[in-house]
């Protein structure tokens, strides 16, 4: 047993936590798993290809009830259980989060300010095949991004795996689910499947932690992981880092713009 | 059943002639990552080296979304119109797989069940199927668990299995695959002697009897194993959008003040809002019961309904799910196991 699984083992012995969502191999690749049994602390594993964002799973309450639990991390676990911590949806005193280094050492971030710092220093590398996409986007003029979206999100089936996987898509109603007054569509057009995007984005704006989630999720391989990723550069060029909160929960009553007098 | 040779390299001057002939040709064609059924219009856009598409081929009979009716109301009346027959297309399906043609038979189980679909049965009817046998598989494939296999026939209209580099086997099933055959009658030379057909198919392993599962689930309903297959399941629609037996479906309005549309569009078991009442209540409140009804849908109260299985093992929910819910491997764990 490596580091990871003895602690995983003594932690579920001991009962110090019900349950670690963590690693194991699934079927050619990396999948979530629930370790609810010492003796099945053997099976999981931690590597770079861990690649689901297992955040998900914190604000599904049928999984985690009132008990402490233990979540092994990597970067995009973190950042998005700080963001889920900004709003509210986190009881950090059920929560523990475990990371685990390339030696294998396993840390526990026992604050927010220790996964903040955790976050700083290892902060990914920018993927380059979704710098060259928004790049490219960039470069079209108006009429070559509406081709693009339209002929993209024409193939969207409207599965919401996209959402499913978004560790920050928590709503019980979710707007697509409203039918008084009905926002969207809710069946597939190509219309409407532009409006789904563009309405999670939206919902995103501030919150997104860019961890790629909502992209690997889809069935279709569709680009709109970057529709994310462009909206959270541009809010921070835009409004810049923020304090707290996000652009669509936040006001300043000395907005120069006066919609909200 | 009529047997031919044909020579490989003459495929694409039939296929053109189809084209040519047919309304609506669907093929296997890629775009980025993906390979998808889509509309040809000339045999180089389709992906011959394609295993399956990502979406199942239900659409060309049970598209995403379908209008019922349209509606007008006026004052006190109101005036329905249902689409004329003529607005679905003769269509042509290419080089679709054996579990692409399986999966119609469910389908149509479940739309003609009591009531007679008819837009359903139109589409259906319309529809010409031909298959490729499958000389490679994946590791998602189990079509021989479930009784299907990659020469399977059933539910094909015409099934071809290239024999080697020059020939291709053309099993001719219904007088529907006749008139394919009959747009290029010269290029058939009629078999003259038993090809083996058997041996240029991919080898899947039996892992498990449809039946098997059914006698395992069908006394599982209190069991823990949903729980614990579902864990990290997360309640897209994904698995059941891709797959070619799914047939749930939601009723939507389009409606633009006194007229509108009634819609029929894709729906999944999988969402958490398929079965909440008006009142707030739920009665499949967890993923657990829904992946449960999935699997006994498919697995008890289809065969024992209809007399037909709901899955022909083709693998698109293994593919499509995000967090890698492998049908095959929670099957055969169904299998081997005896129910706690
Ligand atoms: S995951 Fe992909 S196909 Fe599914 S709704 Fe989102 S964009 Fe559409
Ligand atoms: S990248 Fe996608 S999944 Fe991740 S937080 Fe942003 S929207 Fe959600
Ligand atoms: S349940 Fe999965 S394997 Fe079975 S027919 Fe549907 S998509 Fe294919
Ligand atoms: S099994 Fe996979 S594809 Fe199906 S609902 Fe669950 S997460 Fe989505």
């Amino acid at each position: 047993m490596n580091k990871l699984q003895e602690r995983a083992t003594d932690l579920l012995k001991g009962g110090t936590v019900k349950l670690i969502i963590g690693f194991e191999q699934g079927n050619n690749k990396i999948r979530p798993f629930f370790c609810e049994k010492p003796e099945d602390a053997e099976k999981l594993i931690y590597s770079d290809d861990c690649s689901t964002n297992n955040a998900v799973y914190l604000t599904k309450k049928e999984l985690i009830g009132d008990n402490k639990i233990a979540i092994i991390a990597t970067y995009k676990e973190i950042a998005s259980i700080i963001q889920l911590n900004k709003e509210n949806q986190i009881k950090k005193e059920n929560l523990m989060v475990l990371t685990v280094d390339k030696d294998g050492d396993v840390t526990e971030l026992t604050s927010f300010e220790e996964m903040e710092k955790f976050c700083e220093e290892n902060t990914p590398a920018p993927d380059p095949v979704v710098a060259a996409l928004i790049e490219k986007i960039d470069k079209m003029n108006r009429e070559e991004r509406w081709a693009y979206w339209k002929s993209e999100l024409d193939k969207c089936i409207r599965c919401y795996a996209c959402r499913a996987a978004c560790p920050l898509c928590y709503c019980n109603r979710c707007i697509s689910e409203v039918n008084c007054p009905q926002w969207l569509d809710p069946w597939k057009s190509t219309l409407s499947n532009i409006e789904w995007q563009i309405n999670r984005v939206m919902h995103m704006s501030g919150r997104c932690t860019g961890c790629g989630a909502c992209a690997k999720a889809c069935p279709l391989d569709l680009p709109i992981g970057i529709l994310t990723k462009k909206m959270s550069t541009d809010i921070k060029e835009m409004l810049g880092e923020g304090e707290g909160g996000n652009v669509l929960s936040t006001f300043n009553p000395n907005d120069k713009e006066n919609f909200i007098h | 059943m009529e047997k031919y040779i044909i020579k490989t390299e003459q495929i694409d001057a039939w296929l053109k002639r189809i084209i040519e002939s047919v309304p609506r040709v669907l093929a296997p064609v890629s775009s980025g990552t993906k390979t998808e059924f889509r509309r040809i219009k000339s045999p180089e856009e389709v992906n011959n080296k394609s295993l399956t598409t990502t979406v199942s081929a239900k659409a060309a009979a049970f598209p995403p979304v379908e209008t019922l009716f349209k509606y007008q109301k006026d004052g006190k009346d109101t005036t329905l119109t249902e689409d004329s027959f003529d607005k679905y297309p003769e269509t042509v399906l290419w080089h679709a797989r054996s579990c692409d043609a399986m999966g119609f038979s469910p389908l149509s189980a479940i739309f003609d069940w009591d009531y007679k679909d008819n837009i359903y049965d139109e589409r259906r009817n319309k529809l010409t199927i031909v298959t490729f046998a499958c000389n490679q598989s994946d590791e998602c494939c189990f079509c021989t668990s479930v009784g299907g296999g990659p020469g399977n026939v059933e539910g094909s209209d015409i099934q071809l299995t290239m024999l080697n580099a020059t020939d291709t086997l053309v099993e001719v099933m219904t007088e529907k695959g006749q008139k394919l055959v009959a747009l290029l009658p010269d290029i058939f030379q009629p078999l003259s002697e038993e090809v083996d057909k058997e041996a240029v198919l991919a080898k899947i392993p039996v892992q498990f009897t449809k039946e098997e599962i059914k006698e395992h689930v069908s006394n599982a309903f209190d069991s823990p194993v949903w729980k614990r297959q579902s864990a990290r399941c997360l309640g897209c629609g994904a698995c059941a959008f891709v797959c070619p037996t799914c047939a749930c479906f939601d009723i939507q309005e389009d409606a633009h003040g006194n007229h509108g549309r009634r819609l029929r569009c894709w729906d999944a078991c999988g969402f958490s809002l398929f079965t909440q009442h008006t009142s707030g209540y739920n009665p499949r409140p967890t993923q657990a019961t829904r992946w449960r009804q999935r699997i006994l849908h498919k697995f008890s109260y289809m065969p024992e309904r209809l007399g037909v299985y709901g899955c022909t093992g083709c693998g698109r929910c293994s593919r499509a799910c995000p967090v890698d819910m492998n049908l095959q491997e929670h099957l055969i764990s169904i299998a081997n196991s005896n129910h706690e």
